[in-house]
């Protein structure tokens, strides 16, 4: 397991292209999308995105991205997809370089630029979300970013989501998704297990497929080689 | 002292609570017999009390309260300024601290403006000391309207499956969407109503006991009405179930009253009653 490796800590970054950063459409939707959750945004670590951009072998190149990224309120940490002198000059502005991401998605056209969330690294480091109220039916609750804990029951017809881990300290009977933006290493803790569903990183189980041993036990759900693993705690 | 805007509306008594709603999401679980009662038990402990009928189109209470053939005017002709309060208000023929607001049975839901339901609401805490608001099912804009100036709120379930996960959805929209919830005022004071509560088929396993309800739902609880022939009589005759004081559902509803107020009482017909021989006997017969 991860945790006997290194003391370590996996983070959730932006990633964002390197030549989108000049384009007035970009940095229009740029703040549009963070003026929607400016507290989310608020100095978020970003990765410039280096992938066929030419330029940027100078370490001032680096220094005006990182001051455009700020007039939005992110933080420049790092590069990706670097050729050799873009990570020397990207190292004497102070920046890291981090490896290219294996699960790249698909590049929007460059029509409607967005600023891509890609989770570099798995759980998220985000602030924790606290729920102390019943989690009724019909209601939705994210914690986005972050892990979720609820410190009540989580009725059937609730649907409760985390990027992160979910921790409930009374009965779960409604949905519980963790690492809703693919976090594999996410998990699901709850005092008590009545679910309706359960997923994490997109791998579910429904009621019908929990197994009755586990209704009703203090468990934790994990996803182990690709399948939904729960264990008595 | 104010409360923080996530903190429970349950559990609690509001001081100068004015309005209550009953409310169920489901429909047929008994908002209006409980309404039509609970106003009526309020009147009896002789607190000023109007019961206003919400369920636009499909309008009851007035048959439940009978005082159906002296409906003039309504909710709506008020609403929308075309009568005056005290033109469509009806008093009680039993209770001279009861009187019935009935609503429009040829119009709908959307008649029910917000602000024109505040105005009327705001008129009649003016006169009243308790403001019953009899909530249609659904969790549309007839029932969100109904809830939403409520002070207190008296969840309507019965002991099945899908009244409980109903009422539990409610609870969180009166937790949400509620005047109290928007203006981040002391929450709603919920309670909970057990109705149509059959103790012999609660011990053969084919009713939610009331523990079951209430792990599931955890919200005080206000009272348990039991199932008797004797609340049908009540609504097919037009007089609320609390007028027959001798009844156990009339009884019930008494107590719920009280409790609501403040009062300690134990909760009764929560066990089947015990049959006497010879009753069993002559029943057979």
């Amino acid at each position: 397991m991860a945790g006997n490796l290194v003391q370590g800590a996996v983070f959730t970054l932006m990633v964002v292209r390197a030549g989108l950063l000049r384009d007035s459409a970009f940095a229009r939707d740029l703040a549009e999308q963070i003026g929607r959750s400016p507290r989310f945004f608020l100095n978020a670590p970003v990765v410039l995105d280096l992938r066929d951009m030419t330029g940027f072998t100078a370490a001032d190149e680096f220094v005006e991205a990182r001051d455009i990224l700020r007039q939005h309120t992110l933080t420049l940490v790092g590069v990706q997809n670097a050729l050799p002198a873009q990570v020397e000059a990207a190292a004497a502005a102070g920046l890291a370089s981090f490896a290219p991401n294996s699960t790249q998605p698909r590049r929007p056209p460059p029509s409607e630029p967005v600023p891509d969330v890609v989770p570099v690294a798995r759980a998220a480091a985000g602030k924790t979300r606290l729920v102390t109220q019943p989690v009724r039916s019909g209601t939705q609750i994210y914690a986005q970013g972050g892990d979720l804990v609820v410190t009540a029951p989580v009725s059937a017809g609730a649907e409760i989501m985390a990027d992160g881990n979910i921790h409930v300290y009374g009965v779960l009977r409604g949905r519980a998704l963790a690492g809703a933006r693919g976090d594999a290493e996410a998990r699901i803790f709850c005092s008590r297990l009545d679910a309706e569903l359960i997923s994490i990183a997109g791998r579910y189980l429904v009621a019908d497929q929990l197994p009755p041993e586990q209704r009703g036990g203090a468990v934790q759900i994990a996803l182990i080689d690709d399948r939904l693993t729960i264990t008595r705690n | 002292m104010m409360a923080p805007a996530d903190s429970p509306g349950e559990g609690r008594v509001l001081l100068g609570a004015k309005v209550i709603v009953l409310t169920s999401g489901k429909g047929g679980v008994g908002k209006t017999t409980s309404a039509a009662a609970f106003a009526a038990g309020l009147a009896l402990r002789g607190h000023r009390t109007v019961v206003v009928d919400f369920d636009v189109g499909l309008r009851n209470l007035d048959l439940i309260m009978g005082c159906e053939r002296r409906v003039v005017f309504d909710f709506i002709n008020v609403i929308n300024g075309d009568a005056k309060l005290n033109q469509a208000l009806i008093k009680d023929k039993r209770s001279d601290n009861l009187y019935i607001f009935p609503t429009s049975q040829t119009r709908d839901k959307d008649a029910l403006k917000r602000d024109g339901v505040e105005r009327v609401l705001d008129e009649l805490k003016e006169s009243f000391d308790y403001i019953v608001c009899d909530s249609p099912a659904g969790i549309e804009h007839g029932a969100i309207t109904a809830l939403y100036f409520a002070d207190a709120a008296v969840i309507v379930t019965n002991p099945e499956v899908s009244s409980v996960r109903d009422s539990d959805r409610i609870i969180g929209i009166l937790a949400s969407k509620s005047r109290r919830a928007e203006h981040n005022l002391e929450p709603v004071a919920i309670h909970l109503l057990l109705t149509r509560y059959s103790p012999q088929r609660v011990t053969k396993g084919e009713m939610l006991t009331v523990e079951d309800v209430n792990e599931i739902l955890s919200i005080p609880l206000l009272g348990v009405i039991p199932e008797s022939e004797s609340v049908l009589r009540a609504s097919n005759t037009g007089t609320p179930i609390v007028f027959d004081a001798e009844s156990p559902a009339g009884s019930a509803y008494l107590d719920a009253v009280a409790r609501f107020l403040g009062e300690e009482r134990e909760m009764r017909f929560l066990k089947p009653e015990r049959r006497s021989f010879f009753r069993g006997l002559f029943n057979r017969a």
